[in-house]
């Protein structure tokens, strides 16, 4: 037992001018704290990659199964409404990205600024989303939901309706978590704006802005690839 | 406060346990050692809801009718019995009890990485139990714990959907335990605690922390699949309309293979500790034990293919897959030499400890050995699906990792409660428990290559005197787990107040008194030596 | 009181696997008492006697490199002889006979070309290498004879094959081996290996109902295939003379081989592909309207409108012949 030394560092004494109100009580210093923090963070973002790369895995398989019945598909996505939304979430990112920034600055206003901002481009997305959902729901593209779903139509071969419908089954579903990863985004970055209010952040403290932000770039991310899978890959006709 | 440290303990002295009173103090703890009584309740009431059904299912094998109960209530019994162990007991088991308890104070650390992430994944946990309890009290599951589609998508008529939310929700609670280890692994660490000092059962829970963050979100979406299947009948699963069964299995396996290895990984963490300790003498290739640890997460994820060899699939991913089966073998083999070696001239002593790890080297290696059966494409094709298959992973599982954990919880008995557990009673389970254990399960190796097949009800009159032997078994080895039950509670209140160190074992969490403080250290330690230094002077080499 | 320790072996392949297995087990138990047997010396000798420490033993790169290398290699032993095996099995001999087995829940029906059908039993003669073609109707079976020491799951959706050559007469066990649902453990049936003179016998004995061709063909009548397949003057459809074992152009420009699948496939999606110079959508599909069984009794149907020979396929005439159990 006497193998290893120990010393005295501040906590066992109570709190020392040097340990700011947000340091939490397991960890050494602000610093650790962050680390973790962001480390953690990454890690769960890992977790989320398996995630949505079981269903990315589920995809490919059954892309390289029916590989036509896939691409005709494509001919019901609408890639403007894809790609709005791609330069939408690309927008928030850069304004995420000014937000953190700002946080490490002590920049307040331009923080919050930068947060609004963020938070409007992701509502942007949702909206967006919804009015390409209310298209599929219109054009009876929503399998699964009596009335709302048919194959027919010159772009529907009828021998690939099975596999049509397992397609679109996938693509509401992966753009679907990915949808409710937004929301929950923004429930995340409402509370971060408020934080942002009450003054509690600056170079001494800006964990939750940075950790946000990791979470919001990969969100980013995962639209980044499901965007040309989905949308791009196959598509013959123009729509608009 | 620092005098408390050399005494031996009274109740009254501050420590962890008594440091707040009242259920809320316990309900919205963040100190990771309530965390791990919390769960240790938990595991125990689910381990002990499993072994009902065990002996359920046994007692109707003791005749080749099916007379006991019905086809379909039996077919609940193993499934239930399959979901409750692997997924409420023998995931979460060492890492969120003796894992939560243990890893922060091997490192000098006072908590983990983030404390209120492993309080919510107790409440997770909860309730992923309440859904599969829920699932139980209606009815029941009857696919098996595989839940192979269609027919748990398209023909069951039991509550799938239910039991499914329950395994979903559990897998976050696993996520979060994963996710917590690994960033306290790299950023808690006391000064001085090198990654190449780390006691091995951290190494070990960090290897299985890799997997639990990899895996289980893949299963997470498998069993979303079958939900979503089954109430919307999509297509996905289900030949009839164009899906493929054997994906299923493809996505199901990728989890659930490398989800062994979370099983028994931290199994053999512990049993590194306990031999060092028993053998008082520092573990032979500590490098290789460490890196085995992370060899086995790392191919436990390439060979999910095995379990599959006789669905039809190619017979040249047939030769991948059994390849690298006998691959993953080598790691555990190490280990498994390594430990004898560390007894090579040490000074051996048969605490109750130290016979489980006994028990786990002999049954772990009986266990891994035929697995390599298993994987011999050749082989397995007539030893898949019948009790082969069912005496291999018990022999692991419960031969292993049960073994293991058991052996653990002696072990740090005293650290987590301050008393010490009646030695007697300890060995005799010990005993008991190994033996019951062999005659359960060793018939079944026979009854495998007889061909009887798993998940029978009923079965071929010739096949009776071997069930018989494995019923009685069976019994002998439930009283083995209820005795250590009965004296662990008895010990609560009489048993022998523990020292701080009572084995004079090496390792942080020994230099805390017995039970530590809710902060574990008073002071941040420095280390400055190796793991297990149990001498001072250098060490030599052999070869 | 019956105490098996080791299932019966009735074919080569059963004996091989034997070996393997003794050749594992010495193997294994060569290892255990080699690591119990160390552990219970180290035990022995290296007791607590008081309060020594031990001399700390860091490791040995040495010991290390040979103890994962050795075994390793053995276990490449295990695995080449699994592999062999395996390869084995895969691959029928070109002069299989063929019997049909459909796996429902919860019973196995069997059907030969001849025309017996069978519940739960299966006879074959000694001797003949016999492929048995798996369909299921509905979950994952698996149709396992512990005496051939042979398995394979049957996956609703598609055909999968197995074969063996059975070397001694006997009455083996026949179990499901993939959990299905209620009556699992009441999947099972028996596997009657018979003297070739003896099947013969049994064969002669018939199907009430004909042989498979003319239960297919009857079907085909039935269900309307031939008012467009057989008799059709108006190029709706492709005549069915021949195709099986041919290579089919498809409208997409791919080409596809005409087997036992392909019809299957034709029968219940016929929208999956369709051949060139046809239209989709006119023939309608059979799910849902007819069995596995009778799946296979159209294939067999078709088989004898003539086949393009590919190597090793029996000709039409020896179809329409009834098999016998001596011939090789």
């Amino acid at each position: 037992m006497a193998d290893t030394h120990a010393i005295a560092t501040g906590h066992s004494t109570g709190h020392s001018s040097e340990h700011p109100p947000q340091l939490r009580h397991h960890f050494d210093d602000m610093h650790q704290q962050f680390d973790s923090a962001t480390f953690g963070m990454w890690v769960f973002l890992l977790t989320e990659i398996m995630f949505f790369g079981g269903m990315f895995g589920a995809y490919t398989v059954y892309r390289s199964m029916y590989p036509e019945a896939f691409a005709a598909t494509s001919n019901f996505m609408n890639p403007a409404f894809g790609a709005a939304n791609t330069a939408v979430l690309i927008v928030s990112s850069l304004t995420m990205a000014l937000a953190v920034r700002a946080a490490h600055l002590g920049q307040q206003k331009f923080l919050q600024l930068m947060l609004v901002l963020t938070m409007i481009f992701g509502t942007a997305f949702l909206v967006i989303k919804g009015f390409e959902y209310h298209e599929h729901w219109v054009d009876m593209k929503v399998p699964l939901f009596p009335g709302h779903w048919a194959w027919d139509g010159p772009l529907a071969p009828p021998q690939y309706a099975h596999q049509a419908q397992i397609l679109f089954c996938f693509y509401f579903f992966m753009t679907g978590f990915h949808a409710v990863h937004m929301v929950v985004g923004l429930g995340i970055m409402t509370t971060i704006l408020l934080m942002a209010r009450k003054g509690s952040f600056g170079p001494a403290y800006y964990t939750p802005v940075e950790v946000s932000g990791l979470y919001w770039h990969f969100v980013d991310i995962v639209w980044i690839f499901l965007f040309p899978l989905l949308y791009l890959i196959g598509h013959t006709k123009n729509l608009i | 406060m620092s005098t408390a440290l050399q005494d031996p303990q009274t109740t009254e002295t501050p420590n962890y346990l008594n440091a707040e009173y009242g259920w809320k103090s316990w309900l919205f703890t963040t100190d990771h050692k309530r965390i791990a009584v919390l769960y240790l309740i938990s595991i125990s009431v689910m381990f002990a809801l499993g072994g009902v059904f065990a002996m359920l299912i046994r007692l109707e094998l003791l005749t080749p009718q099916g007379d006991l109960v019905n086809s379909d209530t039996y077919n609940k019994f193993f499934t239930m019995h399959g979901v409750t162990m692997v997924f409420f007991f023998l995931i979460p088991s060492i890492p969120a009890t003796l894992g939560n308890f243990l890893v922060p104070m091997m490192i000098g650390a006072k908590d983990l990485a983030f404390p209120r992430i492993n309080l919510l994944s107790w409440y997770i946990y909860i309730a992923g139990a309440l859904f599969a309890l829920a699932a139980i009290v209606m009815g029941g599951v009857d696919t098996g714990w595989t839940f192979y589609t269609p027919f748990s998508t398209t023909y069951s008529n039991t509550f799938v959907i239910t039991a499914a939310v329950g395994v979903f929700i559990a897998g976050f609670s696993s996520i979060l335990t994963g996710l917590n280890f690994i960033v306290t692994v790299h950023k808690m660490r006391a000064p001085g605690m090198t990654w190449g000092r780390l006691p091995l059962f951290v190494w070990a829970n960090y290897a299985t922390a890799l997997i639990q963050v990899l895996g289980t979100p893949v299963v997470a979406i498998t069993l979303a699949l079958v939900g979503l299947e089954r109430a919307f009948h999509i297509g996905i699963f289900d030949p009839a309309i164009g899906g493929d069964p054997i994906l299923f299995q493809h996505m199901f396996w990728f989890y659930s293979h490398p989800a062994v290895y979370i099983m028994i990984l931290p199994g053999m963490g512990v049993i590194s500790e306990i031999v060092t300790c028993f053998s008082r003498k520092g573990v032979f290739g500590y490098s290789f034990i460490a890196g085995s640890s992370l060899g086995i997460a790392i191919i436990g994820f390439l060979v999910w293919g095995h379990h599959m060899f006789v669905t039809g699939m190619s017979m040249y991913a047939g030769l991948y897959f059994s390849l690298l089966t006998m691959l993953v073998a080598v790691p555990s083999a190490i280990k498994v030499f390594n430990w004898t070696a560390t007894m090579f001239r040490g000074s051996i002593s048969y605490e109750t400890p130290m016979l489980y790890a006994f028990g786990f080297i002999g049954l772990f290696t009986i266990g891994g050995l035929t697995g390599l059966y298993l994987g011999t494409l050749g082989m397995d094709v007539h030893l898949t699906d019948t009790y082969f298959v069912i005496a291999h992973f018990h022999y692991v599982m419960v031969g292993g990792m049960v073994v293991a954990y058991l052996g653990g919880l002696h072990f740090w008995w005293p650290k987590i409660t301050g008393k010490m557990y009646p030695e007697g009673w300890g060995k005799f389970s010990a005993l008991l428990v190994f033996a019951g254990f062999n005659l359960t399960f060793f018939p079944q190796f026979i009854l495998g290559y007889l061909g009887q097949p798993r998940r029978y009800h009923a079965y071929a009159p010739e096949f009776q005197v071997l069930n018989v032997m494995s019923t009685a078994g069976a019994s002998v080895l439930g009283i083995g787990f209820v005795i250590p039950l009965v004296y662990f509670l008895w010990s609560l209140k009489y048993g022998k107040p523990a020292g701080n160190n009572p084995y004079g074992a090496k390792g942080l969490e020994w230099t805390t008194q017995s039970p530590p403080t809710t902060f574990n250290f008073d002071v941040t330690p420095i280390v400055t030596e190796e793991a297990y230094a149990y001498a001072k002077h250098e060490e030599t080499h052999v070869g | 009181m019956q105490l098996p320790l080791w299932p019966e072996a009735a074919s080569a392949v059963a004996t091989e696997i034997d070996y393997l297995y003794i050749y594992l087990t010495v193997v294994s138990v060569v290892m255990s008492v080699l690591i119990f047997g160390t552990i219970f010396v180290f035990c022995i000798k290296y007791r607590r006697r008081g309060d020594e420490i031990p001399e700390p033993i860091h490791g040995s790169l040495r010991l290390e490199i040979t103890w994962s290398v050795i075994p390793f290699l053995v276990m490449l032993t295990f695995f080449w002889w699994g592999a062999k095996i395996y390869f084995l099995n895969a691959t029928p001999p070109p002069n299989s006979m063929d019997v049909y087995a459909v796996g429902k829940q919860w019973m196995w029906k069997v059907q030969y070309p001849e025309g017996q059908r069978e519940i739960n039993e299966l006879h074959v003669p000694i001797g003949r290498p016999v492929k048995i073609t798996l369909a299921s109707e509905d979950v994952i079976h698996s149709f396992f004879i512990p005496a051939l020491r042979i398995k394979h799951d049957v996956v609703p959706g598609h055909y999968d094959t197995m074969w063996f050559t059975a070397n001694k007469a006997g009455r083996y066990h026949l179990y499901c081996a993939e959990y299905c649902g209620t009556e699992h453990s009441g999947m099972v049936g028996w596997v009657t290996v018979m003297e070739p003179a003896d099947y013969a016998n049994w064969l002669a004995g018939g199907g009430s109902s004909g042989t498979m061709a003319q239960q297919g063909e009857r079907l085909f009548e039935q269900l309307g295939c031939s008012s467009c397949h057989l008799l059709d003057r108006q190029g709706r459809c492709p005549s069915l003379r021949g195709v099986y074992g041919s290579r089919v152009q498809l409208s997409d420009g791919k080409t596809v081989q005409a087997d036992d699948a392909y019809i299957r496939e034709s029968i219940l999606n016929p929208n999956a592909k369709v051949v060139s110079g046809y239209k989709p959508n006119v023939m309608p599909s059979f799910q849902g309207q007819i069995t596995e069984e009778g799946i296979l009794q159209l294939v067999i149907y078709i088989k004898s409108l003539g086949i393009t020979n590919a190597p090793g396929a029996p000709t039409a005439a020896a179809l329409a012949a009834p098999q016998n159990g001596g011939k090789q």
